[in-house]
């Protein structure tokens, strides 16, 4: 489906979608948002992209099958269990390496979750968009 | 030695990371299958290992995320839930290795190993979760695994197949989710020991007893019986060897799993009123399901009938609710799963070296290959139970058990449905394996003949199974001593709950 207005306003969008997802994926370590509605939002933003310029397009974008992202957000969500378990805790029991920096293996999940929500709604869509 | 930590996380561990791998190995065929097999191994070997922990009477539990129970999702690891997950690694492997023989094309690379892999967690979890409404996202994993591999060919009959299943299923699952709901409402918590120790105290009992009918329609429904077992014939018969052999052998079994677990560790104080209704139940399970079989001609309907009559015997535990008939029913599901599993597998071989799963255009197979006849003679008894075969215990158990709590009609009836069973057996042998091959059948038989790597990858995974059931059957002390021990684990609820709240924490409050 080549349209001009979704062509030229998915220039803006995608980017806006991208940096607003990240956003929120960070901001939900406190408050509300999180992997989840981060990756809903990332995979609008690539949805708009890809629509006009059809199942090329998107693959030219992500470089990838979305089907790999499903997969690699869903390694990333088992590795964010592992150390725990290394340590002899309960699998996915947080582990904060920097005494510091609020950064831990929750923030691994939740990334892992933003893959498989923006692999999985992309999986979707590609059996719907035009070559 | 390994912790209780990692020992339960293993065997869901190596299913999901299947499942992410061949994700991202989607478009290579040979790299997800040897993913799948690496993870079916995988789980076979943690299920050995938590085996090895647990078969004492020890009941493990971890804690995911560090949570506390009742707050956080607790994996709780009794002998039933052991022995399910290890039998459950020994279909995977072998039922992984029967697929490697090409009987999933043309759509195999697409979806076929991943969705396998997905079964498998769906129904690991279903068996180690401590926490009912965790029970209820298993469940949910498992539908959807399940109804993806039952419409991977994309023919008209698996469409069709396909909607009637998880159409069927998810209304049972719905009900489930109410009657999780309710639970919730009365006990004001989802942890299963939890609730376990908060019942007895409710005060409305009669809306107990109401919640426990509601879990048996709907993991009734699951576990396929009469009268919610319409999902099961009308979708088994579509599918291909494989994935049938894996269905039959888990699909149902957790239905199963899922009533002895809530009918022995939530529900046990209303069995005087229950207990009717489930012996009425089983007797007509046990019933429809045999007669159903004897009027079909195609193998796999034939089986899948069978499914459902065998399910009333596995229900004998939950009706007499003695350590003999709980024990009982666990070896039966043993016995069953292995069984019923290399049943569908031979349907695949006779499929592909008979030409044709329709008894009335197969034939011939004893003359050409006697051994493939007395592999099939193994399994087929063993379901109709005669002796010293695996289902010969197994049925032993549960009958003598019913006729020590003197319910004699439930003990009558399964043992005429075993008699009836070895009916719908010898039909098989004498139109697949007896009669003269048809002419049409030749061509079959002769590409079978000439590929010797299909015969090996079919044939080996049905002899290993063959052995299992030898094995419970001539050396069925172990197995009867262990179901035993299991089932008198399964009535002592305060093992349970002690293993997750820890013996001395007392009852301290309880919600109205």
């Amino acid at each position: 489906m080549s349209s001009l207005i979704l062509t030229t306003t998915s220039r803006l969008i995608l980017p806006a979608a991208l940096i607003f997802s990240i956003y929120v994926l960070l901001r939900g370590h406190n408050e509300p948002g999180g992997g989840f509605i981060g990756g809903l939002i990332a995979a609008a933003g690539i949805a708009v992209h890809a629509i006009p310029r059809g199942r090329t397009g998107l693959i030219a974008l992500l470089r990838v099958w979305p089907k790999a992202l499903i997969g690699a957000g869903m390694l990333l969500g088992i590795a964010a269990g592992i150390p725990a378990l290394l340590l002899a805790e309960p699998f996915l029991t947080q582990q904060w390496p920097f005494a510091s920096l609020p950064i831990g293996t929750t923030l691994v999940f939740d990334v892992g979750v933003y893959l498989v929500v923006i692999g999985s709604v992309l999986t979707f869509l590609s059996y719907y968009l035009e070559n | 030695m390994m912790n209780a930590d990692l020992l339960l996380t293993l065997p869901i561990l190596f299913p999901a990371l299947g499942i992410a791998l061949c994700a991202l190995f989607w478009s290579n065929k040979n790299a997800q299958r040897a993913i799948n097999l690496a993870a079916s191994i995988g789980l076979l070997g943690s299920a050995i290992a938590l085996m090895a922990a647990v078969h004492d009477g020890t009941v493990l539990v971890t804690r995911f995320g560090n949570w506390d129970a009742p707050f956080g999702i607790v994996f709780v690891a009794d002998m039933f839930a052991a022995a399910m997950v290890l039998i459950t690694g020994v279909m995977a492997v072998a039922v992984g290795v029967y697929g490697l023989a090409g009987n999933i094309e043309p759509k195999e690379n697409a979806f076929y190993h991943l969705l396998y892999q997905g079964l498998l967690l769906g129904v690991t979890g279903a068996f180690l979760t401590g926490d009912i409404f965790n029970l209820y996202v298993w469940f949910e994993i498992m539908l959807i695994s399940s109804f993806g591999l039952l419409a991977l060919g994309g023919t008209r009959d698996q469409l069709d197949a396909g909607v009637k299943y998880v159409t069927l299923n998810l209304i049972a699952t719905t009900f489930f989710l109410i009657s999780v709901a309710f639970l919730y409402g009365l006990t004001g918590t989802l942890n299963m020991a939890d609730i376990a120790r908060v019942l007895p105290t409710v005060e409305n009992q009669g809306l107990v007893t109401t919640i426990a009918v509601m879990f048996l329609m709907a993991f009734g429904a699951k576990a396929a019986v009469f009268p919610l077992f319409y999902w099961l014939p009308a979708a088994y018969h579509t599918a291909s060897a494989p994935i049938v052999a894996i269905f039959a052998a888990l699909l149902t079994k957790v239905g199963v799993y899922a009533i002895i677990r809530t009918f022995t560790l939530l529900f046990d104080g209303d069995a005087g009123y229950t207990g009717p209704i489930v012996a009425g139940i089983a007797i007509f399970t046990m019933v429809t399901g045999v007669l159903g079989a004897a009027s079909h001609f195609d193998i796999r309907r034939i089986l899948s009938f069978h499914i459902i009559s065998q399910i009333g015997y596995m229900l004998f535990g939950i009706v007499v609710a003695t350590p003999l008939a709980v024990g009982g029913s666990i070896l039966y599901v043993i016995h069953h799963i292995v069984v019923k599993a290399n049943l569908f597998l031979l349907a695949g071989v006779v499929n592909r070296a008979g030409g044709s799963f329709d008894l009335k255009k197969t034939g011939g197979l004893y003359r050409t290959m006697p051994m493939l006849g007395v592999l099939f003679l193994i399994p087929a008894l063993s379901l109709a139970g005669l002796p010293p075969l695996s289902g010969f215990w197994s049925k032993f158990t549960v009958i003598k058990a019913s006729l020590d709590a003197e319910h004699y009609i439930l003990a009558g009836a399964g043992l005429m449905v075993g008699t009836l069973t070895l009916y719908s057996m010898v039909k098989i042998w004498n139109e697949a394996f007896w009669k003269a091959a048809p002419e049409n059948a030749t061509a079959a038989m002769q590409s079978w003949q000439a590929d010797r790597r299909t015969r090996l990858i079919m044939l080996s995974p049905i002899v290993a199974l063959a052995c299992v059931t030898l094995t419970i059957g001539f050396f069925a002390e172990p197995f009867v001593d262990f179901s035993m021990r299991a089932g008198a684990q399964l009535l002592d609820q305060s093992v349970y709950i002690d293993a997750v709240f820890g013996p001395a924490e007392q009852l301290a409050e309880v919600n109205p």
